[in-house]
């Protein structure tokens, strides 16, 4: 069921879809981070992806564009899981919010701007939600050091 | 009460029942014992768990190990607790909590880092974990393990209540006369 979607999203979004991967049954869609609203919504309304399983950032250090955004989607009705990925290049680190699309996205948004810095266009509140509201730096990006930025980085045991 | 207390004091101060001069019903002790024996006998900790070794405290405070038995009586209010136990993993996001909660317990109080995460961080070298909690609070006894089992936290608690018979001037302090003294 899930090619007959991406056959009608590439039908409705031609420019928007950039890549389809299909392995092991899962299928994953990359789309232009742009229509990240217009896919999302179009995949809620008219595909039936009720429900938003999760939504993380990923760090692609030293690959062009540098972070990617996942959207892991869930259709209750039968059951059918599809996979949304959107880059997003260093240098403009933002995107659309699907907070409007599915509201369980407002807080995984704001984790992922916690984690990876990536800002999301329109959202209602983008504020840290793990790390204390004063912390300085996005710890899960692979260039920020384990034992934070005011320690020595660990030299293996002195034993 | 009477009964107890005799047999403590005796513990301490063998020579105030020896004679024995005065009958059954009058003990002969010092202030500063009394108030040691008082408290060391009722402290009374908050009931404030972080991660795993929570788990072990809850435990060592139900019906196998029963730390009522000590005069051990978890209070849900720091209003009237003398004893925090770090018991888990300290984020740097929980210890404004943690100041908090140890700033509204009345003096005299007492801090005991449970475990290898609250003394030392852990397993846990990451940027979001304090490395121990001595950077933050006074504490008085470490207790080592991963987590430690309710033997561990009942000997430290007994190791707490001997650091306070050790105090000095107890009494004078409750008076507002100095300081105590830490044994």
């Amino acid at each position: 069921m899930s090619q007959a979607v991406v056959a009608k999203l590439k039908q409705e979004y031609p420019a928007a879809v950039v890549d389809v991967v299909e392995h092991r049954g899962e299928t994953t869609v990359t789309v232009q981070k742009e229509d990240i609203v217009a896919v999302c919504t179009y995949l809620k309304n008219e595909a039936g992806y009720n429900f938003l399983c999760d939504l993380c950032g990923v760090d692609y250090l030293g690959i062009e564009p540098r972070f990617m955004v996942v959207y892991n989607l869930y259709n209750i009705a039968t059951k059918e899981r599809l996979r949304v990925k959107a880059a997003v290049a260093e240098q403009s680190c933002c995107i659309d919010t699907v907070s409007g699309v599915w509201a369980t996205a407002n807080w995984h948004e704001r984790e992922c701007w916690d984690m990876f810095g990536i800002r999301f266009n329109n959202h209602p509140d983008l504020r840290r939600i793990l790390m204390p509201a004063d912390w300085v730096g996005h710890p899960l990006r692979k260039d920020y050091p384990l034992q934070g930025p005011d320690r020595q980085p660990y030299q293996g045991r002195l034993s | 009460m009477g009964v107890d207390l005799q047999r403590d004091v005796a513990l301490t101060a063998p020579q105030a029942v020896k004679q024995n001069v005065l009958g059954d019903n009058i003990i002969t002790t010092s202030l500063d014992k009394i108030v040691n024996w008082s408290r060391s006998r009722s402290m009374w900790p908050m009931t404030f768990g972080l991660a795993c070794c929570a788990i072990e405290m809850m435990a060592a405070g139900a019906a196998r190990y029963d730390l009522d038995r000590f005069g051990i009586l978890f209070r849900a209010s720091p209003r009237q607790a003398d004893l925090i136990i770090i018991a888990g993993t300290v984020t740097y996001k929980m210890l404004p909590v943690i100041h908090t909660v140890y700033e509204q317990m009345p003096e005299p109080k007492y801090v005991i880092a449970m475990g290898a995460c609250a003394s030392s961080g852990g397993v846990f070298d990451t940027y979001s974990v304090v490395q121990g909690i001595d950077t933050a609070l006074p504490v008085d006894v470490y207790i080592p393990g991963c987590p430690p089992r309710p033997e561990g936290l009942i000997y430290a608690l007994i190791q707490l209540q001997e650091k306070i018979m050790r105090e000095k001037n107890s009494f004078g302090a409750a008076i507002g006369v100095g300081e105590v003294v830490s044994g």
